[in-house]
């Protein structure tokens, strides 16, 4: 079997995400315990900080390049990559479950022969193997899995793996010029939102329901995400009223998130909220009803009118920050 | 054109998960299993592009599993699928397991367009879809929000972190339907009746590898009961100093 471990990088217009450090960490770590190589793998035409990977342990890195490829393309990424892969004879391979991540595994599996597992939230290695945890109904349960295949792939979860520097040097960046690419499928436009940050991605998330009573009051979420540079989340009912785009859901039908800090503001914590954000790493609850099942879940609650407790907290943050 | 329609029998999002005897799964006593819910917006879609295509176009509805799922099929005829099928396997199989079958079936029916949901909300993996397109060698478009056909050509909006990507393919593709992409239709009094005569066609899932294993399953370590610090604004200066010096997250 190949004892090489390939981290899959993801950029973005021309810089790698935060996830892909996550990855190439995770990557170190697995190819340590398993005694393996390890080196990363991206796809695009320039990134700016590309050699940045070496500072978590990967001393070697190749691009693979090609000016039809600076945006993402399914079949022309995971042609590329499942390419690269045999060329080296990887026998892991680690990505961050983004839209890109989760897009793009299953192709690559297929394509090289070998099982996925995706969003996994831990990966450890026991008796040579490696055996993931991964959350199932939206975080109601856990299930402990393994691979059985000759090739494995695991994406993990973006915000729950540590990108442990563990490296000096950058790492040696191959080219490797990419001719004809597959674009079978390719993005021809972006539209972004108007949102600054992507609940999916955001360290902080401030996010309201129906207690807020309308749209209009999503203001004082808006300035409170703003003065915490968090993104702005929402619940089903909330969406569902109009409110709030779909995108800002959280919950089982919505995004599942792990930030750093969730704050409920007028949510009542319905189960199919709490499957989405209980594995945030901390929760406030804002809600005047003190029975309500947020605060089960929550680390520090104010059982107060949101009306009342928002814009003081808006004020007090600023405050810390001047 | 012959469109199919992949749909999943799951757990209400109500539930909630007890571990079965096998320590490997949940304990089906006393759940409610409905049609995945991203799979409505698959069905909506479906029929959406017969009825704009008009002709001798047909909605093939196919499930992977036991018996239990012929319930999730009805409900789909019941919104106006033509035909229904059960690929039968009362064995759990994981995604490759399900999407092995899926793409025997497709084939064989000679369905250029597909729809799947984005995800299954049992186990959330958001995969089959892509498996089943790579294995037919179908172009496939994942978490779809705007789908146009055009002939041939294929323009789908798809959702990405901070904004959506414009993506241009081609038939055979297969599309996967996030929350958003339409309005779900309800079944019909009438619908629902006819969904009772249909018959669903019953046969054997084809073979296909499974490559993961289940260890066990697990709930979550239940979090720790949090504090109520307040119940009005004078709390915001506590709270303030509990995120900053405990939490350290602000
Ligand atoms: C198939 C399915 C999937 C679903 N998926 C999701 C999902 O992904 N995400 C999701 O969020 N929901 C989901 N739901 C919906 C879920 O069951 C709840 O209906 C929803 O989460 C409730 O939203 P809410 O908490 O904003 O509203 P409510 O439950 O109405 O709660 C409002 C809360 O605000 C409080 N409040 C009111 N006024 C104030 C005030 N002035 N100050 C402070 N607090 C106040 C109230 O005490 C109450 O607790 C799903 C449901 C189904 C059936
Ligand atoms: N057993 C199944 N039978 C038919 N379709 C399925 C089955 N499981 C999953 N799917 C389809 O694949 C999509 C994605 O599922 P998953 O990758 O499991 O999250 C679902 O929304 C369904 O369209």
């Amino acid at each position: 079997m190949a004892n090489k471990i390939l981290a899959v990088l993801e950029q973005r217009e021309g810089s790698l995400k935060k996830v892909s450090f996550e990855a190439a960490s995770t990557a170190v770590k697995l190819a340590k315990e398993l005694n393996a190589d390890v080196e990363a793998v991206a796809v695009g035409l320039d990134i700016n900080n590309l050699s940045e990977v070496g500072k978590y342990g990967i001393s070697k890195v190749t691009l693979l390049k090609s000016s039809d490829l600076a945006n993402y393309s399914s079949s022309g990424y995971s042609e590329a990559i499942s390419n690269f892969a045999k060329e080296i004879n990887a026998g892991y391979l680690i990505l961050g479950n983004t839209a890109l991540g989760n897009d793009l595994a299953p192709r690559l599996a297929v394509k090289l022969n070998s099982g996925c597992l995706v969003d996994c939230t831990h990966l450890n290695v026991e008796a040579d193997n490696v055996i993931a945890i991964r959350p199932v109904y939206a975080g109601k349960a856990n299930l402990t899995l393994k691979l059985n295949s000759d090739v494995k792939i695991f994406t993990i979860r973006p915000n729950v793996f540590k990108a442990e520097l563990s490296g000096t040097e950058n790492a040696t960046i191959t080219e490797k010029e990419i001719s004809n690419p597959n674009l079978k499928s390719k993005v021809v436009a972006f539209k972004k939102s108007e949102g600054k940050l992507d609940v999916a991605e955001a360290d902080i998330i401030v996010s309201g329901g129906r207690g807020m009573k309308s749209a209009e009051n999503f203001k004082l979420i808006e300035s409170l995400a703003d003065v915490l540079g968090a993104a702005v989340g929402a619940s089903r009912a909330v969406v569902d009223a109009g409110w709030r785009p779909h995108r800002e859901q959280v919950g089982q039908t919505g995004k599942t998130v792990s930030p750093s800090l969730y704050i409920a503001c007028g949510i009542s914590g319905a189960i199919q909220h709490l499957a989405g954000m209980s594995s945030s790493k901390y929760i406030v609850a804002i809600n005047k009803d003190k029975e309500a099942p947020i605060f089960s879940v929550a680390d520090y609650g104010i059982a107060g009118d949101v009306f009342d407790v928002l814009p003081v907290l808006i004020e007090e943050i600023k405050k810390l920050h001047s | 054109m012959k469109i199919a329609v992949c749909v999943s029998h799951v757990p209400d999002t109500a539930t909630r998960v007890k571990i079965g005897a096998d320590r490997k799964s949940i304990d089906p006593n006393g759940v409610t299993f409905i049609i995945n819910p991203y799979d409505e917006y698959a069905v909506e879609e479906a029929l959406k592009t017969k009825e704009k295509l008009g002709g001798d176009s047909l909605v093939y509805v196919i499930s992977v599993g036991t018996d239990a799922n012929k319930e999730t099929l009805r409900k789909a005829l019941a919104m106006g699928a033509d035909e229904a099928i059960l690929l039968k396997d009362d064995n759990p199989r994981d995604s490759f397991g399900i999407a092995g079958a899926l793409a025997d079936e497709i084939k064989s029916l000679g369905c250029e367009l597909v729809f799947f949901g984005k995800q299954s909300v049992d186990y959330d993996d958001s995969i089959v879809g892509q498996i089943t397109a790579e294995m037919l060698n179908y172009n496939c478009v994942h978490i779809v929000v705007d789908f146009k056909l055009d002939g041939n050509k294929i323009t789908a909006e798809r959702e990405i972190e901070g904004g959506r990507e414009v993506i241009e393919t081609e038939l055979p593709a297969i599309i996967t339907a996030q929350k958003g992409l339409n309005e779900p239709r309800y079944a019909s009094l009438k619908g629902i009746m006819a969904a009772k005569k249909k018959v669903i066609t019953e046969k054997p899932a084809a073979a296909s590898t499974n490559f993961s294993e289940v260890i066990e399953m697990n709930l979550p370590a239940p979090k720790k009961p949090g504090r109520i610090i307040g119940t009005d604004s004078s709390a915001v200066p506590e709270l303030v100093k509990l995120l900053r010096e405990e939490a350290k997250v602000i």
